[in-house]
Parts: C-alpha cells; structure tokens; sequence
C-alpha cells in the first residue's frame, strides 16, 4: 500500500506509535484492572483514568506550544515538564 | 450483584471506529505529517522539525485573526444567547401559535450556509440593497465593502440573524419541559416575573443552555462559509477569521506546512473548550 501521500517521516510516526503504546497500554490496564479507577480529584471533577491520559496528552500539548512560543525551539525542557505533568495528574487530578 | 462483562460489544463499535479513522483521524495524522515539513509539490517533502509552529506563534498575522476570532466569538455568544433566551420566553406555550412560531424559528437554520452570505451580500448592499439603503437613508455613512466596522456589523448581524433560533429551540425546549406545579407553587408563594425566571426557568434550562453556548461557541470559532462569501474577509482583513485566514494560508498561498501547523493549534483550541464545556456538562448532571 502506498503511503507516501500523508508524508510520513520517522519523528511522526514515533509520536504516533507512542499514543498508540500508550493506548494500548491503557487497555492493558483497564483488562488487569477493569472500572477506570474513578476518583474525586483536587479539581473537584470525577476522573477516570482515561480522563487523566486525555488531560495530560492534552496538557501537554499546551506545554509544548507555550514552550515553542515562549521559550525556543528546544523542547526536551517542555517534554520534561510534561512528563512531570502528567505524574501529577495521574496522581492527582 | 456483579456485572456481566461482554467484550463481544466492542466488535460493534468497530464499524464506527473504521469510519472516524477515514474521515478524522488519517486525515488529522497527514495534517500533523504536514505541519513538520515543507513541500514544492510533486509528493517532495523536507523535514523542518517545530519550524512552521514556531513561525505560527510568533506571527502577527496570526495573532490578528485569532483575536479576531475570539473577539466575533465572544459577540455573538453575548448577543444570542440572552435574545434567545428572550424569545423564547416570549413564545407562547400552548395553542395554534406555537407552531407558527417554531416554524418561523426553524426558517433560517435551514438555509444552507453558502445562500445566507450571498443573500446578506445583496440585502447589505449600499446602493440595491434594502439594509444597505435604509441605513445610509438614515443619515449614517454604511458600506461594508469599505468599511471595517460596517463589515463587521453586518457579519454579526447576519449570524445572529441566521443562529439566534438555535438558541431559541433549546431555551424553549427546556422551557416547555418545566411542569406546571413549580409556576403554582411560585404563584402561591406571590414570586415575581423576575424571581420565576431566577429560581424556577434559568437552573431549568441550564442544560441546554449548555448545550446552546457550546454549539455556538464551536459553530463560531469555526464559521468560514457565510463570512468569506460576505465580504472575502475584508475589506482588508478587518473580518479575516482564524478559518478564513488558514484557507488563504492553505489553497491561495500553498503554505501547506504552516497551515498545517495552524490547523494543529486551531484543532487544540477546539479540542480544549469542547472538553471544558463537555466535563462541566457531564459533572453537572452527575451532580443534579
């Protein structure tokens, strides 16, 4: 099949084979451990944890851009923060 | 009692699922494919990492029309929601009139987008058009096809011409679905017209009126057709929209990495404020 149309580069298709490990591995998850953990967290909003992936891959995005515009075009500081991120909402959103 | 859990149910989500991978999400991974590279054509592409995101950031063009766009935005959410809400509180409840009325509601939503701007094109006008010539009749200078503020003014007025019934059914809807007993027990209570709308008819239509706010937060922050068709987005770029201005940056300048790039930032905003509406939706009803 050819593909060359949606112009894949090596860099893009990591980041989408990441989502998708990540979804995979969200999957996982909810087989060994079936309900989505819901929980009141310190937003005061119910959150499963597919809502917390959603928040940190979105939270994340936002880090990005802001980095990109604010900062420069170096982003293992805001992949860094993200992750960091993305602990605390797992942890407590 | 334990659930019975049937993964067999997901196999039946698998048609939907096969069919957002080939309207939304191929084409969103193509976009994102786009949006690190610089292309002349011919399928030839040369990676450029963040460059397009970085250029799109710090360019004032884009700064312009995004506050535009929040700017239309925030307008048409604080014009048409509370005359919405107006109007349908000045609808009648019962009786042949209703039907007349949500008829007469229903007219301009169903008028294809493209039809309204070439419509309020000619009705603007400042030489045939009726609005046009009535108001520079009046004394007041009006062409929207030179003036920003006049293009402006006919570009609000024609959206909340075409999307105030929108709101209209939804606050109507809520409203009719009150029972009966609140208004007695309001009446027995000797509540006034305001308190009846404060404390009985407003936390009643919450929810639509969620509903309301979101779909046209998101109609708005995305219209294209009915503006471009008005005034092209002009005179100048006094009503460039965020949609407007990546289609120029798209189809009339082939930019396709940094309007790729601005899809991706738009795409986010959406995403953002949909979710936002979506969870205070979803914990309300959770909580009432």
């Amino acid at each position: 099949m050819d593909l060359s149309w949606m112009a894949w580069t090596w860099q893009t298709a990591t980041f989408f084979g990441v989502i998708l490990l990540l979804l995979v591995g969200m999957t996982v998850w909810e087989w060994a451990s079936p309900g989505g953990a819901p929980r009141h967290g310190i937003l005061g909003l119910d959150t499963t944890r597919g809502d917390r992936l959603f928040i940190s891959l979105l939270g994340s995005a936002y880090i990005h851009l802001a980095w990109l515009g604010l900062v420069g075009p170096n982003l293992w500081w805001a992949l860094a923060l993200s992750i960091v991120y993305a602990i605390g909402v797992f942890r407590f959103v | 009692m334990d659930k019975t859990w049937n993964n067999k149910a997901w196999f039946m989500v698998l048609p939907v699922l096969v069919l957002v991978a080939f309207n939304a999400i191929i084409p969103l991974m193509t976009v994102v494919n786009y949006s690190v590279q610089e292309t002349f054509g011919n399928n030839l592409f040369f990676f450029e990492g963040v460059k397009w995101f970085q250029e799109v950031l710090n360019s004032p063009r884009f700064h312009s029309s995004l506050l535009r766009q929040f700017a239309f935005t925030g307008l048409i959410l604080l014009i048409e929601v509370p005359l919405g809400v107006a109007v349908a509180l000045a609808m009648p409840r019962s009786g042949p009139w209703v039907a007349v009325c949500l008829v007469l509601m229903s007219l301009p939503l169903l008028i294809p987008w493209n039809v309204v701007g070439a419509m309020w094109n000619i009705f603007a006008l400042p030489d045939i058009g009726l609005l046009g010539y009535v108001i520079n009749a009046m004394g007041i200078s009006y062409n929207f096809t030179s003036q920003p503020l006049s293009a402006w003014f006919t570009v609000v007025l024609m959206d909340v011409w075409h999307w105030t019934s929108l709101v209209v059914l939804l606050a109507y809807a809520g409203l009719v679905s009150i029972p009966d007993a609140y208004y007695q027990a309001a009446k027995i209570d000797g509540a006034s017209r305001w308190s009846v709308f404060r404390f009985i008819q407003l936390p009643k239509m919450k929810r639509v009126l969620t509903i309301a706010v979101l779909l046209r937060f998101m109609d708005s922050f995305m219209v294209y057709t009915e503006p471009f068709v008005l005034t092209g987005g002009g005179p100048g770029n006094a009503t460039t929209f965020l949609s407007i201005d990546l289609v120029k940056a798209a189809l009339g300048e082939f930019n396709l990495g940094i309007a790729a790039a601005m899809s991706i930032i738009y795409f986010l905003m959406t995403l953002l404020v949909s979710w936002l509406f979506y969870t205070l939706m979803t914990q309300s009803e959770a909580e009432g």
